[in-house]
């Protein structure tokens, strides 16, 4: 072998191609397949829920597609996400890629790109069965992409609590902490009103605290407005996904700081 | 205050130390105290200590994997945490895993890119390190399909695909059949013909005994000895074993080795005493059947060093 001069990736070639190898693993992966099928059939028979319903068609099948859409991505994001962060470091395969000139932060984003690459993936093929599903109705899916924008952009924020979790403990917990994330941030509304029914003290700016602390989650569900066709505020979206993208943002940096001082036994 | 950082010098280890706390932060177990240790550039030195010395410990330590309690590490004069001076080692870890649901080739591009080796190059050193190796007949084959051996062997690929001047390997013999051994053994020595700088661990003494230029023992976190290895073997004076058969004359004047019926081995430790000890015996009218010149090995030097314990019950328990 020729010597070569001393050659260090760029940090954008870090993380691609860590994020290459991340997409790879996923997808060689049958846990999502798995995942993908079952998220398929539910937004296939949510036909069947229809007609059991009162209402109109149309909307349930919206409806029920779209929450598929959204839990079976939370699913992916956190089962896939926590694991792999998790089996880097059980298998000691970590060493061997963090004894390359790579910095720790670039191991963590790529790991974060390579996921939501996949994700994307994910809820690309899912909203296709959903809108394969609204054609044979007669419907168009279009008008559901926002919601499916804003879908994508939750499923980051929970990535990003996926891989800080991870860093920090087991798979088991990281996983549970990645759903209490989730389903605190779908109930943030109701923290003000759990607050004004708190007496002063502790409690009432601990809840306080967790308002301030937990991810928005319910400012980027916008399902009903997009399934029974209401307006949106202009610039709603916008804003819920701007916000989205800077919590997750912070959560990544902070998942990196955390890495960045992990010591592997 | 850091000492001058020597850019020429590959490795060089300054009073360092790690600890561990034990379970719920209860108990603390020493893993390595006060290593001080250079490795020059071409050199092949040899890490040896039984299990649990801390030799996996110091080396998570150089690859900057562990943060060092006390004391430092400089690659190349720098930080393990500079990605300029990962840029110029390889690294081996013991009984390796690597991804399996990547081909060996898949597998060197990947980290091919991590050492930022550009896409027309890549190709070219993924293809030399797996002929290297003997891999190359294998390089579509997922690598769940592939034994002990071959990810051991592809390991090594990945250690040396970037042409790294110093290559850092743990335990590379380790669960290797004879013929790997004495292949890893021909990989070391021809990257000490190219220049390179080879560092390694092992429990393992002939490998090292073959193939280094220095060694270091480590013994419960500490360093026992060090130099180079006809040095430290050469420091004790060589002596004769002699095998007698019929009765010892009284005073023979040499230690028993052992003794079966009127089978001695005996040891004398120079030439004089040989020429008295085979005069008595003749005189005796015993017989001298066998005379064997010996030299201490790095066997001896090691047991002597570590307290002829066995390996592993004479090391505290360290997490490694």
């Amino acid at each position: 072998m020729s010597q070569a001069p001393i050659a260090v990736p760029s940090a954008g070639a870090a993380i691609r191609a860590i994020a290459l190898n991340t997409f790879r693993e996923a997808i060689r992966d049958r846990v999502l397949y798995l995942l993908l099928v079952f998220a398929v059939i539910v937004i296939g028979v949510s036909r069947l829920l229809s007609l059991l319903t009162v209402g109109s068609e149309e909307k349930i099948i919206k409806d029920v597609g779209l929450s598929a859409i959204s839990l079976f991505g939370v699913l992916t994001a956190v089962f896939v996400g926590v694991s792999l962060v998790f089996k880097e470091i059980e298998r000691r395969t970590v060493y061997t890629l963090l004894a390359n000139p790579v910095r720790r932060w670039q191991f963590v984003t790529g790991k974060f790109v390579g996921l939501l690459v996949v994700l994307a993936l994910n809820v690309v093929l899912m909203f296709l069965a959903l809108a394969v599903v609204l054609w044979w109705h007669g419907d168009s899916a279009w008008p559901l992409f926002p919601a499916i924008l804003l879908i994508l952009v939750e499923l980051t924020v929970v990535t990003a609590y996926a891989l800080l979790f991870s860093s920090l403990t087991n798979p088991i917990l990281a996983a549970v902490w990645t759903f209490a994330v989730y389903v605190s941030g779908h109930l943030a509304w109701s923290l003000p009103l759990l607050k004004l029914k708190l007496p002063e003290g502790p409690s009432r700016l601990l809840c306080e605290a967790i308002y301030w602390v937990v991810p928005h989650l319910d400012d980027l569900s916008i399902k009903s407005e997009v399934v029974h066709g209401l307006p949106l505020p202009p610039g709603q979206v916008g804003v819920a996904a701007l916000y989205g993208i800077s919590y997750a943002a912070l959560v990544l940096a902070l998942g990196c700081l955390v890495f960045e001082r992990k010591d592997f036994l | 205050m850091s000492p001058p950082a020597d850019a020429s010098l590959p490795l060089r280890l300054i009073g360092l130390g790690k600890a561990f706390r034990g379970h719920l932060g209860i108990g603390r177990t020493v893993a390595v105290e006060g290593l001080d240790l250079e490795v020059g550039p071409g050199q092949v030195f040899g890490l040896l200590g039984p299990n649990g010395a801390g030799k996996t410990t110091t080396l998570k330590m150089i690859l900057g994997l562990l943060r060092p309690d006390t004391g430092e590490v400089r690659l190349f004069g720098e930080s393990p945490s500079s990605p300029l001076a990962r840029a110029r080692l390889g690294y081996l870890p013991e009984n390796p895993y690597f991804y399996d649901y990547l081909t060996a080739e898949e597998f060197l591009d990947f980290y091919g890119r991590l050492r930022g080796i550009p896409a027309a190059r890549r190709r070219e050193t993924v293809a030399a390190a797996l002929h290297r190796v003997g891999l190359a007949s294998r390089r579509a084959t997922p690598l769940r399909k592939f034994s002990k051996g071959m990810v051991q062997r592809l390991g090594l690929a990945q250690a040396i695909q970037h042409d790294p001047d110093l290559v850092i390997l743990d335990e590379p013999m380790s669960g290797l059949d004879p013929i790997g051994r004495r292949e890893v053994r021909e990989l070391i020595v021809g990257l000490k013909r190219a220049g390179k700088t080879v560092f390694f661990s092992s429990h393992i003494l002939q490998d090292a005994e073959m193939v280094c230029d220095r060694v270091a023992i480590l013994d419960r976190g500490r360093l026992r000895a060090m130099g180079r290895l006809q040095d430290m073997i050469a420091e004790s004076a060589p002596w004769f074993e002699v095998a007698v058969r019929g009765p010892l004359p009284e005073d023979h004047g040499a230690e028993v080795l052992s003794q079966e019926g009127h089978e001695h081995l005996l040891r004398v430790g120079d030439e004089d005493a040989l020429a008295r000890l085979i005069d008595a015996v003749r005189g005796r009218g015993s017989r001298v059947v066998g005379i064997w010149p010996r030299r201490e090995t790095l066997e001896d030097l090691f047991l002597r060093q570590v307290g002829h314990t066995p390996s592993g019950s004479s090391a505290r328990e360290v997490r490694s």
